[in-house]
């Protein structure tokens, strides 16, 4: 690598860096790579429930319709949306506009909050019908074969409550980016970060997209 | 640092800074390696001790060192510490860490803070497992088979999985942080292809880490949930399948294998090029042949369940692949010995570690091959065959390669130079009491005694006794380095900046290097291990 | 040897045998290619150890003697490199392809003459004869008979090993796996438990007693056995109700199941599938995995209502029944009525 200095900012890059150019290019990639292992981790889970779901098929699929699928419609929709918010947010960083950076942050992390509750409330509501076979919990299913469909109740919270843990996680991390867009100390620093933290955004998104397909849609 | 300091001689990055948080809240990839190496030193000991006590009790027929339970127990902490807390980390998080960044020319790794957090998340959940299956003990095997694990075993079952689970993250973090400094932070001319294989063999072993671990973690959630939550996804009672949770932690766990083995094979060709004076044989098919072991090595993992019920074809399928995966492994070993030829060869300690390495490994290898071939497997599957296998490998191989490792680059390290006489007298140590430990072993499993047993038929005592006092003289010979290594930290002569005369980035800075690594920005211009060059200067 | 296990094991296998006693024929034809595979990979190493000695010796630092110019080119060594490879590969697939065909012929076994069910359980092995002989611990089996095994487990998995047989197969709760040998030579063999099952494992022992044809015969008469395990089949499946529905007696309609056994089903789904006893048993445990078509799935599942030893026998004795079976029994009860 050289080092001739960067032209786009007068900030000194980290100290292991020559130049920012190559930080960001080692962010990003980082990112990226750290994307992949958690491709893998919910690949490891989507595999035993794609083995489960072709061992028991119509259980499976009847177990589905015991979802709440407006609901679940609903939260996907949202979740694309705070997704694009977040986008404006990465755009508006980089556009040095403090106050629209700051706002489209607030809106993604309202978003995403507004997700979790949804999320609980069918859990909660779940609940209220039995049909929540851990720690003990009684489990009165409907349909046939409720043995079969305590399996795919299993995936059903082991996929979303893993999610919920990554959303979580986002949403503490966007959170200090609020509070670091506040101070606005070294935007060109922030911007790296936000597009980091969008990165992971979006991946999450992806994850949800492919639970509401496998959990809320196979239904037949 | 003042101009008159910086004229006489660059401030080692141990000069200065000895307080506690110096330490414990550095970020400098050489003192990250330090800690890597207190932390796996002292869990090789832990495991080395569960293994003597398992030799102990197996020298004679009955159970009458510990209780059955005991026994189980001392097995899972042997396979769990030595696999997770200390192969694993072993070479990449000790010398790697040190000489990633100094080989690639580079001041520091890319994150240095995930650097220092996957140390603390590695000590943390490697001490709570310690913890965890000292107080309740844990007696699964390090393999955690279901249904046993999930609704048999009791004690602190899920308490292990969550420490191992955790470790985990340390390696991926590891794997990031190595993957993008070689991508990005390479000197200026350092192409892919004059890497020093020990930086390809990082490399590769990083990729695995990154991509086989979650799946990893992934299994585990699922089992700690299953046990902790009642959720049943492994249960054969609830349409569940136990052998899923095979195929699953194979997935992973095979490819591991490659990651405890790769960044041993990286050193050893770094020492047998330097005690050679020459280049490796067949540079290219050497790098080739680590990549091709870590794609096909993602392909094989059925291969430890012949047995258990897969299907036949799979089983086939699967066979095949372990023979593929054997290919670049034969191409390695047979270029290490092609380095030899019309080179100028010095055996020193380090040397007859390297030297040991390409023996034992072959053998390992080869017992790799029998057991690959199905009907062989069928035999020979869980029993102490497979027991002398992966020792060869992991024991013979890579802990030989590390110790060879420490060795030639300790000079570097430390600014010391190793007593020579002592270091050749643990190597030989070692080699023949591995022979004695582990090659019993390969005879006692074609006949017939079968693993994990406490108790046996009294035929095979003589085999057992002959491996347990192999073990006893393992442990002088492990102790040994310890002593003279730690003794050479304060009377060892000093070590000039390149005491081998080696290529190598890392040669170039002094011994220990400064904080940054080199005073002044590092270019290559040549293909690595040029020896020729430096020997005719 | 523990003095609980002592009297479970076998008396003619003492001595250390470096190479297992071959009691079958695929123990012997296992053993050329174990000594195959160890000459192969002796010769080599021998030619890896034997090279390094004579390198380390010729091209010593100290001999200056030695000629070390005209390295070999990029070129020769990718030249080695492949032909290294190459003759590898041809070498391993040899190797392949002969533990593979041994391999195959280990699984698909002859005709049997018998099958005998191996249940095992934390730490014993429990064994039940055709003729419904129970035993713990021991099989009895006669020589030279083709000797089928229904292995399956009650708990966790275990592993049924019998290094004379070069045999071993996992035992793994909710399946079934089969399993076969001819056994050549009599004597008393070694059977262990191989897979790790817990506290005991290293207990689970037992032997497998091949007997000539006579004293086979009479040691099945010393055991009196009482009944076969057809018929104690059939009376647990009247006992469990499925007569109620499979018999025609009750409004349920559900097939009727003589001449089920090796017949191919029609299923619900489109595909037809062969009833063996693989599905025989997964009808009963997971009734809802295959529907026979025309019917409604209201077979409960009987899975943890059953032992394993029950569910073999239920299997045996479907399987048992030849077509009209039950057509012959139903008119000669009919025939009672009416008289
Ligand atoms: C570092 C660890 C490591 C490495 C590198 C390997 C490498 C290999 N392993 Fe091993 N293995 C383990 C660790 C390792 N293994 C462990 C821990 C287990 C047991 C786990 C458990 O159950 O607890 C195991 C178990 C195991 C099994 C399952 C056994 C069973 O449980 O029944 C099999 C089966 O195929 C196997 C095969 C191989 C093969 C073919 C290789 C190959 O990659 C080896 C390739 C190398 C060579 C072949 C040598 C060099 C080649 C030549 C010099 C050329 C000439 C060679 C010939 C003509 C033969 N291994
Ligand atoms: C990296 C991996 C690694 C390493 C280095 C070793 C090292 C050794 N192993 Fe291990 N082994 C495994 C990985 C490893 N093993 C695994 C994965 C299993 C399978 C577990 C399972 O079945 O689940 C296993 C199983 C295993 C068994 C089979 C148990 C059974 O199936 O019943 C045996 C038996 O002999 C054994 C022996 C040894 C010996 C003698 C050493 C020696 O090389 C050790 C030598 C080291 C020392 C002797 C240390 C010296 C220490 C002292 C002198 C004490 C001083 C103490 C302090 C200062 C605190 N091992
Ligand atoms: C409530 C009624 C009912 C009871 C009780 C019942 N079955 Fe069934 N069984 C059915 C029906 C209906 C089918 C066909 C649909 C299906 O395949 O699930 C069936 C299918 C089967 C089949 C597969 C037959 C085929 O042609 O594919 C077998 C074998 C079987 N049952 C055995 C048993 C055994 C053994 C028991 C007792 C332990 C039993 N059943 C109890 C109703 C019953
Ligand atoms: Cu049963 Cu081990
Ligand atoms: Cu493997």
């Amino acid at each position: 690598m050289t080092t001739t200095p960067s032209t786009t900012s007068k900030a000194a890059p980290d100290e292991q860096f020559d130049d920012l150019t190559q930080q960001r290019q080692a962010d990003l990639m980082g990112m990226w790579i750290f994307l992949a292992t958690e491709l893998m981790l919910f690949g490891g889970i989507f595999t035993a429930f794609t083995v489960y779901r072709f061992a028991y098929p119509e259980v499976f699929a009847e177990a589905a319709t015991h979802l709440d699928l407006k609901l679940g419609t609903f939260n996907t929709a949202l979740l694309v949306t705070s997704s694009l918010f977040m986008a404006l947010a990465e755009r508006a960083v980089n556009a040095g506009q403090r106050r629209k950076t700051l706002a489209f942050l607030f809106v993604t992390i309202g978003i995403g909050v507004v997700f979790l509750g949804i999320k609980g409330y069918e859990w909660h509501h779940e609940y209220t019908e039995k049909l929540m076979p851990i720690l003990g919990l009684a489990f009165e299913y409907p349909g046939a074969h409720p043995d079969r469909a305590e399996m795919f109740f299993n995936f059903y919270y082991v996929l979303t409550g893993l999610h919920a843990v990554h959303m979580s996680l986002g949403l503490v991390t966007l959170s200090v980016m609020v509070v670091f867009t506040w101070r606005w100390r070294d935007p060109s620093r922030l911007g790296r970060q936000i597009q980091i933290n969008g990165l992971y955004w979006a991946f999450v998104d992806v994850v949800w997209v492919f639970i509401f397909t496998t959990q809320y849609l196979l239904r037949a | 640092m003042s101009e008159a300091a910086a004229n006489q001689a660059s401030e080692s990055y141990l000069s200065r800074g000895w307080r506690l948080r110096d330490w414990l809240f550095t970020t400098d990839h050489k003192r990250v390696a330090w800690l890597y190496t207190v932390s796996i030193t002292a869990f090789f000991f832990l495991g080395g001790l569960a293994a003597l006590v398992i030799r102990l009790e197996l020298i004679t027929p009955e159970g009458d060192v510990v209780s059955a339970d005991a026994y189980n127990q001392l097995f899972t902490i042997h396979g769990v510490v030595m696999v997770w807390f200390f192969l694993i980390p072993s070479i990449p998080n000790t010398l790697g860490n040190f000489l990633l960044p100094l080989m690639v020319g580079a001041k520091d790794l890319a994150f240095p803070k995930l650097n220092i957090i996957s140390w603390y998340i590695y000590t943390i959940g490697g001490v709570f497992t310690i913890a965890a299956v000292i107080t309740s003990g844990v007696d699964t095997g390090w393999t955690f088979y279901t249904p046993y694990s999930t609704q048999y075993a009791d004690r602190a079952v899920v308490a292990a999985l969550t420490g191992v689970f955790v470790v985990g993250f340390s390696s991926i973090l590891t794997g990031i942080n190595f993957i993008v400094t070689t991508h990005k932070m390479r000197a200026p001319g350092l192409t892919w292809f004059r890497l020093p294989l020990f930086v390809w063999a990082n490399y590769a072993t990083s990729l695995v880490m990154v991509l086989a671990t979650p799946v990893l973690s992934a299994t585990l959630i699922l089992l700690i949930l299953e046990r902790m939550l009642g959720i049943g996804i492994f249960d054969p009672a609830l349409g569940g399948d136990p052998i899923l949770f095979q195929h699953l932690f194979w997935f992973y766990s095979h490819p591991a294998v490659y990651i405890m083995i790769l960044p041993g094979m990286g050193v050893v060709s770094e020492l047998i090029t330097c005690f050679s004076r020459k280049t490796v044989f067949g540079y290219h098919g050497m790098a080739i042949s680590i990549l091709a072991i870590t794609v096909f090595g993602f392909l094989v993992w059925g291969h430890h369940m012949f047995v258990s019920g897969q299907s036949l074809y799979a089983g086939l399928m699967f066979s095949f692949f372990t023979f593929l995966v054997a290919l670049p492994s034969a191409i390695k070993t047979f270029n290490w010995t092609a380095t030899l030829y019309k080179g100028k060869l010095i055996f020193s300690a380090v040397m007859i570690y390297a030297l040991s390495f390409v023996g034992l490994f072959t053998i390992g290898g080869f017992t790799g091959i029998f057991l690959a071939s199905l009907a062989v497997d069928v035999h020979v599957h869980d029993t102490y065959f497979v027991v002398a296998h992966f020792h060869y490998i992991m024991v013979g191989g890579m802990v030989t390669a590390y110790l060879g490792g420490l060795h030639f680059w300790w000079p570097k390290m430390t600014g010391r130079m190793y007593p020579e006489i002592w270091a050749k007298v643990a190597a030989l140590a070692l080699f023949i009491g591995f022979n004695l430990t582990f090659f019993p072993q390969y005879l006692m499993g074609y006949a017939g005694m079968p693993r994990r047993y406490q108790t046996y038929p009294e035929d095979f005592q003589i085999l057992h006794v002959m491996s347990s006092l192999g073990a006893g003289v393992l442990a002088i010979g492990y102790l040994l380095p310890l002593v003279y290594l730690l003794w050479s930290l304060r009377w060892g002569k000093r070590a000039p900046p390149n005491p081998w005369r080696a290529a190598g980035l890392e040669w170039r800075t002094d011994s220990p290097p400064p904080k940054h690594n080199f005073l002044e920005p590092q270019t290559v211009t040549g293909p690595p291990y040029d020896y020729d060059t430096i020997d005719n200067k | 040897m523990n003095d609980e296990v002592a009297p479970y094991l076998p008396e003619v296998e003492k001595g250390l045998h470096l190479i297992p006693t071959q009691a079958t024929e695929h123990a012997g034809q296992l053993d050329h290619l174990y000594f195959a595979l160890v000459g192969a990979s002796a010769i080599i190493l021998l030619m890896v150890v034997g090279l390094i000695a004579f390198f380390g010796f010729r091209y010593r630092a100290g001999n200056k003697a030695a000629d070390r110019s005209n390295l070999p080119s990029t070129r020769t060594e990718n030249r080695v490199e492949i032909a290294v490879l190459a003759a590898m590969l041809v070498a391993f697939m040899g190797f392949f392809a002969w533990a593979t065909t041994l391999y195959l012929d280990s699984y698909r076994g002859p005709e049997p003459a018998m099958t005998i069910d191996v249940i095992g359980k934390q730490w014993m092995w429990k064994i039940q004869h055709p003729d419904g002989t129970r035993e713990i611990n021991a099989i009895h089996v006669p020589v030279d008979e083709v000797i089928r095994l229904r292995v399956t487990s009650q708990d966790v998995i275990h592993s049924f090993f019998v290094p004379a047989f070069r045999l071993k197969r996992d035992v793994v709760p909710g399946t079934e796996k089969t399993a076969w040998f001819k056994a050549t030579e009599p004597g008393e063999y070694r059977l262990f438990c191989a897979e790790y099952c817990g506290s005991f494992h290293s207990r689970m022992l037992g032997k497998v007693v091949v007997m000539d044809r006579g004293d086979y015969q009479a040691w099945l008469t010393r055991q009196g056995s009482g009944q076969t395990l057809a018929s104690a089949g059939k009376q647990l499946f009247q006992a469990h109700g499925c007569s109620g529905c499979h018999m025609g007696k009750s409004n349920a309609r559900a097939p009727s199941l003589d001449g089920l056994y090796g017949r191919s089903v029609a299923l619900d789904s489109g595909e037809v599938i062969l009833a063996d006893e693989a599905y025989i048993r997964d009808s009963i445990l997971q009734p809802d995995k295959h529907i026979a078509a025309g019917y409604e799935p209201i077979m409960p599942s009987f899975a943890g209502q059953l032992s394993e030893e029950d569910i073999l026998r239920i299997v045996t004795y479907i399987k048992s029944l030849q077509p009209g079976d039950w057509v012959k029994e139903s008119v000669k009860e009919n025939e009672g009525e009416s008289r």
